[in-house]
């Protein structure tokens, strides 16, 4: 009998860690590299920890159509001066993660394509690689010059550094230099023991999108502990991410506009998104909902006078912002900065393995609310905004659709609200040998966690993914070809982590 | 045109009157109060997640605080977050609330130093520097200058360059690897200069504060002149604490 070269898995599934099957490293690259073939699967993380001796590789392909996850594993040996051939040298959608893990564990990759670190991380293997000589990209010409940003910006955003190389005006490579905002934060989830710590580490991972990071590890810890989300739960994470995606989206709106000078779209799309802001301070006390989402437990009911606030807050929302953004999409002075700027093409974003919004406005359809349902969006299907031009336009269009189609879906949930659940103080424990991943579909795009137990139920590993680990790739091919001035709208138009990136 | 003006008009005024004033209404975490009402204390201290409160007596220190507020779900009798938002300070004492004292945080005049009220009363232009801020706290210090708190009008205001400024607001917990840009940063800005810290991560490490990948060494160095605290903090909060710093609250 042919033994099983994987296993697989669903969404919020918690499974044997031992029960996946150790791959030699050639038939673990071959057998990925089968699965990336086809256009249903997508590598939504790859990864390794140091486990009995070795360094374990993980790689979870998600099927988007078929809603399944297949897992695969490889033992390989640390510290030793073996050369394995990368996974990135047949699909380059993988080459960030093994940046990453070459990085970490000093694994030797011989046709790697691009092989540099990723975020300096404390712990890393080659101590002397220093963020102060990152090794850029350099062409050698007399015509040409660099322009080197960051890592502090000029506005108020997170840090990352930035290297143009220009002719003119115009941009021919930008490269992204990260790992500033590294804190550490993976290590720290096996570190501090605390359920209550390691959700707040979960929100802080990005702290414009507490509630999708927040999620992910809810999602996770109900499984490994064989605990069923009731209805309660699934609707507060549901509502919350729909109010998040709604907020960030037009805050975006207002810093893209801001970025092309017009400053009445600016200031009314900014001021559109107080009161969705205010709604959750309202509900849990903090604008950005930090507190909100708790595993197992619900600490703020959804009350029947909180169901009105947040509908008479739409219903004043919806008409101010049709109104704004109609008015947008017909100011040729914005138009003509958004069409055909910063454009990513569907071959690129299907190369890269871009996620969320940057897939979807190329075109490609990846959407966790469709592909991988959890929480409330089991119960209605999904149809997610597709756009095609993969310009910052695209991008513009996929918010103003996805806004109404969160105010929708929030309207929608809210015809039932379930009863509060007085849950006595229950605190159940992981299970031991235990693997478990959770996917939520976050405003910016898929967000992946992953999570190993041991045999007493302590948490070995745990990985974090924010989208913007596939995506700032795309941001460095979008600039391609364009004015330099038109850097801070397209960066503005993907609107990319850097914490997100730090894990 | 007309489309322009009907946009404006259903906008109507969208700026608060006066941000010194404003009430915010529960379940905004602000000020806690601790009574005096007896608890198993070794449970409540082992509660925190970051090691904000202590005992003998019983006390909170906001500098640490990430405002879960969980001690108050679990302990409703003994700890109450109000929504009082005036919480900035610059004495570091100020930022630990203690039980059964109920009095509002307030600046410290006498650790003000004279150059700041002079030079900075009218005009003062900041630079953010985030250092592995989690992208909260900036969120809200943009929001701070936006039409609904508008802090321009007090002619305090944000600014590209660290030469344009008259000092830097830290966000974040400092990580080893912004450390050296941000002195860089704070190296640049001219004399006299001030120096505040803006969230619970900024001023402690809040969650993060015993890892390992954090260099705080610049703090070490300077004196601070304005905490704000908070997870992230409230507009409000940054506002009125500058302009106190500023002496510009009436």
């Amino acid at each position: 009998m042919m033994m099983r070269k994987y296993i697989t898995i669903q969404n919020n599934e918690t499974i044997d860690f031992r029960t996946i099957p150790s791959l030699e490293y050639k038939e673990f690259l071959e057998t990925n590299i089968l699965f990336l073939k086809d256009v249903n699967n997508h590598c939504v993380n790859y990864f390794g920890f140091p486990y009995a001796g070795k360094l374990k590789l993980v790689c979870c392909i998600a099927n988007d159509s078929k809603a399944r996850i297949k897992l695969t594993c490889a033992d390989i040996n640390i510290g030793t001066n073996d050369v394995y051939p990368s996974l990135s040298a047949h699909n380059l959608a993988l080459n960030i993660f093994e940046r990453e893990l070459s990085e970490n564990f000093g694994i030797k990759y011989s046709d790697h394509p691009w092989l540099k670190p990723v975020r300096y991380p404390v712990d890393r293997f080659d101590k002397s690689s220093q963020i102060s000589n990152y090794p850029f990209y350099q062409i050698e010409s007399e015509e040409l010059h660099e322009v080197g940003v960051g890592p502090i910006h000029a506005g108020i955003i997170e840090p990352g550094h930035f290297r143009f190389i220009c002719k003119g005006e115009q941009i021919l490579h930008l490269e992204i230099q990260l790992g500033y905002q590294h804190r550490g934060i993976e290590k720290l989830f096996l570190e501090k023991n605390k359920l209550l710590q390691r959700v707040i580490l979960a929100e802080s991972i990005a702290g414009d999108t507490t509630v999708g990071h927040a999620s992910a590890f809810a999602n996770i810890w109900e499984s490994l502990c064989g605990f069923e989300p009731d209805e309660e739960l699934r609707f507060v994470r549901t509502i919350a991410l729909e109010l998040e995606r709604i907020a960030i989206h037009t805050g975006d709106l207002s810093a893209i506009c801001g970025d092309v000078a017009y400053q009445l779209g600016s200031s009314v799309f900014s001021r559109l998104r107080t009161p969705v802001i205010n709604f959750f301070q309202a509900w849990c006390g903090n604008r950005l909902a930090k507190g909100l989402i708790r595993p197992i437990v619900n600490n703020y009911i959804f009350t029947s006078e909180l169901r009105k606030l947040l509908l008479k807050i739409l219903d004043e929302y919806e008409p101010d912002f049709n109104e704004m953004i109609k008015k947008l999409f017909h100011n040729p002075g914005c138009l003509v900065r958004f069409e055909k700027t910063g454009v990513v093409s569907y071959g690129q974003a299907l190369k890269i393995g871009a996620v969320g919004m940057t897939a979807k406005a190329s075109g490609l359809n990846r959407d966790i609310r469709l592909s991988h349902p959890s929480d409330l969006y089991k119960n209605f299907v999904h149809q997610p905004v597709i756009k095609h031009h993969g310009d910052v336009f695209s991008r513009t269009q996929i918010r103003r659709e996805e806004i109404l189609q969160s105010i929708a879906y929030i309207r929608s949930i809210l015809e039932k609200i379930p009863p509060h659940q007085n849950r006595k103080e229950i605190s159940p424990k992981p299970r031991e040998n235990a693997f478990t991943i959770s996917l939520v579909e976050g405003w910016r795009g898929e967000i992946c966690h992953c999570a190993v137990t041991n045999e007493l139920g302590e948490l070995i590993n745990y990985k974090v993914k924010d989208p913007s680990f596939h995506n700032w790739l795309a941001l460095a091919l979008a600039v391609r070809r364009n004015g330099i001035s038109d850097f801070p709208i397209c960066n503005k138009s993907f609107n990319l982590s850097y914490c997100g990136f730090d894990l | 045109m007309i489309n322009t003006l009907k946009i404006l008009k259903h906008q109507g005024n969208q700026f608060i009157k006066d941000v010194t004033k404003v009430v915010l209404q529960e379940p905004f975490h602000g000020r806690p109060v601790i009574s005096n009402v007896k608890v198993d204390e070794f449970e409540l201290i082992n509660l925190c997640p970051v090691g904000a409160i202590k005992t003998q007596p019983i006390q909170i220190d906001l500098g640490k605080c990430t405002f879960c507020s969980e001690c108050a779900i679990k302990f409703p009798d003994k700890i109450k977050f109000t929504a009082d938002y005036k919480i900035s300070t610059n004495d570091p004492l100020s930022l630990i609330i203690k039980e059964g004292v109920d009095k509002t945080i307030e600046l410290n005049p006498g650790l003000i130093r004279q150059e700041i009220s002079s030079f900075f009363h009218d005009s003062l232009k900041l630079r953010q520097v985030s250092a592995a801020g989690d992208n909260s706290a900036e969120l809200e210090l943009n929001a701070a200058g936006n039409v609904n708190f508008d802090i321009g009008r007090f002619g305090i205001e944000f600014v590209a360059s660290p030469r344009h400024a008259d000092g830097i607001v830290i966000t974040g917990p400092i990580s080893e690897n912004m450390a050296m840009p941000l002195q860089i940063c704070y190296d640049a800005v001219p004399d006299p200069k001030i120096i505040i810290l803006c969230g619970v991560d900024a001023i402690s490490g809040g969650i993060f504060s015993d890892s390992p990948a954090l260099n705080r060494k610049f703090l070490d160095k300077y004196k601070v002149d304005l905490y704000v605290p908070g997870n992230p903090p409230h507009p409000l909060t940054f506002i009125n604490g500058v302009l106190d710093l500023i002496k510009k609250r009436k």
